[in-house]
């Protein structure tokens, strides 16, 4: 059937599965914007045959009745499980990426997950952690443009086993002012189309560098933990925490760290042994920014 | 497509799934019937199956869920057992939380959202008083709910931790007051026991038994349907290895508490589905309770539908009729007519004026 179908049939059918880093996730949808923002994102991803093993089933479809006519809607299941209420049809896209990273980040206890971007250099990793608003998206869209590797916009996953961190890129999610700078700055990208009015504004999706998905075998050792912060008009400013803070400051920001309980605790004490971690004030100044953390990276090298 | 889970849910060496699109469909059938935890178990402790690596991983990462839940509800149980210290009242634990303190097969991998227990009725409202003090409120529920609960059912509104968000049912019997099986509750108690080294209590095996049988078979909900059963599997297993006279015992007890069709059915599906190794005897012992070979059958195509995982995998074109009749059936068995009648139209006048939540 494969040969036959074009992708979007395949997707139409649910016989669309993507390698996504360690996961083979299968996606179905009826809905247009999704068939076309899904072939845009992630036409780079290793495709795999319809009868391979897949970690996780996701649909994104319209519900029954007089919705279906009547403002639109949109529904995202993780296999027959629905658990999120509908949303506006228009944010279907953005819908298909949050409910993905929900199953990626309640079914994925092998790793410690923490709500944090990380992009590598040389093997070594640097882990991003923010909450919303802090501009670690739009932080990591630019450093990836600058030579990084993105290994996770959203999602750090943390092996529990070998503590090393396991690669899961996938489109980054910009978010209102940060849309059109990071589109104006790095024209050489491609975004899916911008949706309003959704719970974090206005949302678009970048397409990751064809060589993060290509290389997304390939892990990478924590080194460096930073916790962002965006603020206009203030010179750059790098504090270093406490091997204690960083650990505390982390596990906040874990969506799995109480499920984990006394493991979860040992992965991110030696996580934040065999790292620096540090509070960065950054004004928009994404070359001064990268340059800062590739000298952090160098100094962890020779220190 | 097949059903894969309930072969897999026999509790002996099977044979594995021979493709990977197979073992998916198992596991997506095991997450919809909650068991994905409990086949971590007979995999790992029992041996029963080998999962290949892909499988492994998420068989793992269920059971670290559980292990966390497990976590939880003994830091909830401590927490209450201060309580009922004050009260002078043994904690007695019900259900999925019984299985799993008392350390029972049937509790490893067990996932339940609620905790349960069960208290003398004439205390309730002592125990409600106490448990406010530490913190558990009821759930807010409009007035009819409130009167129905209060009435009619043979237990309080969920009541939830306003700190932990923890969920805690309070029951003073095992089916509603309006049941005609309802059973003598002091009984229940008088029979209840201590599990060693610990201050909580159980039911007896046999009112486990018959407690999870009469919830099963006289209920209308299905969604963990085949999860019960299978525990109401496990429990018959190892119940009965451990004392030779346990059927006696049991089929003597449902006599007593007049329990003894939920019994049939249960010893019925659970042999019938799940290899259960109940002896002839005993079957023919039960078949006293038997509803007659007419309805037997109609039963038979009930619950053979309804008891499977809830999965579209697994549904024929009269399984959704099936749960629906039976929805209706356990209404019918919990309510005389007089009450059931305006209950049932005030919840489909909910339903059609979508004043439910989605």
């Amino acid at each position: 059937m494969s040969l036959l179908s074009s992708p979007t049939q395949l997707i139409n059918a649910g016989h669309f599965i993507i390698q996504v880093g360690p996961f083979a996730v299968r996606i179905q949808s009826e809905i247009e914007p999704v068939q076309q923002g899904v072939i845009r994102l992630y036409r780079d991803y290793p495709q795999l045959p319809e009868d391979s093993f897949c970690d996780f089933y996701v649909r994104v479809f319209r519900p029954a009745g007089l919705r279906r006519f009547f403002r639109k809607q949109a529904l995202f299941a993780f296999d027959q499980f629905v658990p999120f209420k509908p949303l506006p049809y228009s944010q279907a896209l953005p819908f298909f990426e949050w409910g993905l990273n929900w199953c990626i980040s309640g079914y994925s206890h092998q790793y410690l997950i923490i709500h944090a971007a990380v992009v590598e250099k040389n093997a070594k990793a640097l882990i991003l952690p923010g909450s919303p608003g802090s501009g670690k998206s739009t932080l990591c869209a630019s450093l990836i443009n600058k030579g990084w590797r993105l290994l996770s916009d959203e999602l750090t996953l943390i092996d529990c086993v070998t503590g090393n961190i396991v690669p899961v890129p996938r489109p980054v999610s910009l978010k209102n002012e940060s849309i059109q700078l990071i589109a104006d700055t790095y024209p050489n990208n491609e975004f899916s189309p911008v949706v309003n009015d959704t719970l974090k504004g206005s949302v678009s999706l970048m397409k990751p560098p064809t060589e993060s998905i290509s290389r997304a075998d390939e892990i990478a050792l924590p080194c460096l933990v930073v916790f962002p912060k965006y603020q206009q008009h203030l010179d750059m400013q790098l504090t270093p925490l406490s091997k204690p803070e960083a650990l505390m400051k982390l596990a906040d920001l874990s969506f799995n760290y109480s499920v984990l309980g006394a493991e979860g605790f040992e992965v991110l004490a030696k996580l934040v042994e065999r790292s620096r971690a540090y509070d960065f004030i950054y004004d928009g100044d994404f070359d001064q920014a990268s340059a800062c953390f590739e000298q952090l990276l160098d100094d962890a090298e020779h220190g | 497509m097949a059903n894969l889970l309930v072969k897999q849910l026999v509790f002996a060496r099977t044979e594995n799934c021979h493709t990977s699109i197979n073992w998916e469909l198992l596991l997506r059938q095991a997450r919809a019937a909650g068991v994905m935890s409990r086949l971590t178990f007979f995999w790992k402790k029992f041996g029963l199956f080998e999962p290949p690596e892909f499988v492994i991983t998420h068989l793992n990462s269920a059971d670290k869920y559980w292990l966390s839940q497990k976590r939880i509800v003994n830091w909830e149980l401590h927490n209450l057992q201060q309580v009922f210290e004050q009260l002078k009242l043994p904690l007695i634990l019900l259900k999925g939380t019984a299985y799993s303190a008392a350390n029972l097969n049937a509790g490893l991998g067990r996932i339940f959202s609620d905790i349960d227990i069960l208290v003398p009725k004439q205390r309730l409202q002592e125990v409600k008083e106490a448990l406010k003090w530490n913190g558990w409120f009821p759930e807010p529920l409009d007035s009819y709910d409130q009167n129905y609960y209060d009435r009619w059912m043979h237990e309080l509104p969920p009541m939830r931790h306003i700190k932990r968000g923890t969920t805690l049912d309070v029951h003073h019997n095992i089916l509603p007051e309006t049941c005609a099986l309802c059973p003598d509750a002091g009984l229940l108690l008088k029979s209840a026991v201590n599990i060693p080294n610990s201050n909580y209590w159980i039911l007896a095996p046999e009112d486990m038994i018959l407690h999870t049988a009469s919830h099963l078979f006289w209920g209308g909900e299905f969604e963990n349907g085949l999860r019960d059963l299978s525990d109401i599997d496990l429990l018959l297993r190892e119940f009965s290895d451990k004392d030779s006279r346990f059927w006696q015992k049991l089929l003597h007890r449902a006599d007593t508490l007049g329990l003894g069709t939920p019994l049939f059915y249960a010893l019925r599906y659970s042999n019938k589905i799940l290899k259960t190794p109940v002896t002839e005897s005993i079957i023919t012992s039960s078949a006293i309770y038997t509803p007659g070979p007419l309805k037997t059958k109609i039963m038979d195509c009930l619950f053979l539908r309804a008891l499977n995982p809830p999965h579209p995998t697994c549904n024929d074109k009269w399984t959704g009729l099936a749960r629906w009749l039976l929805y209706i059936r356990s209404h019918w068995l919990k309510m005389p007519l007089h009450l059931l009648i305006p209950h049932l139209s005030r919840k489909a006048w909910l339903r059609l004026t979508n004043s439910q939540p989605y």
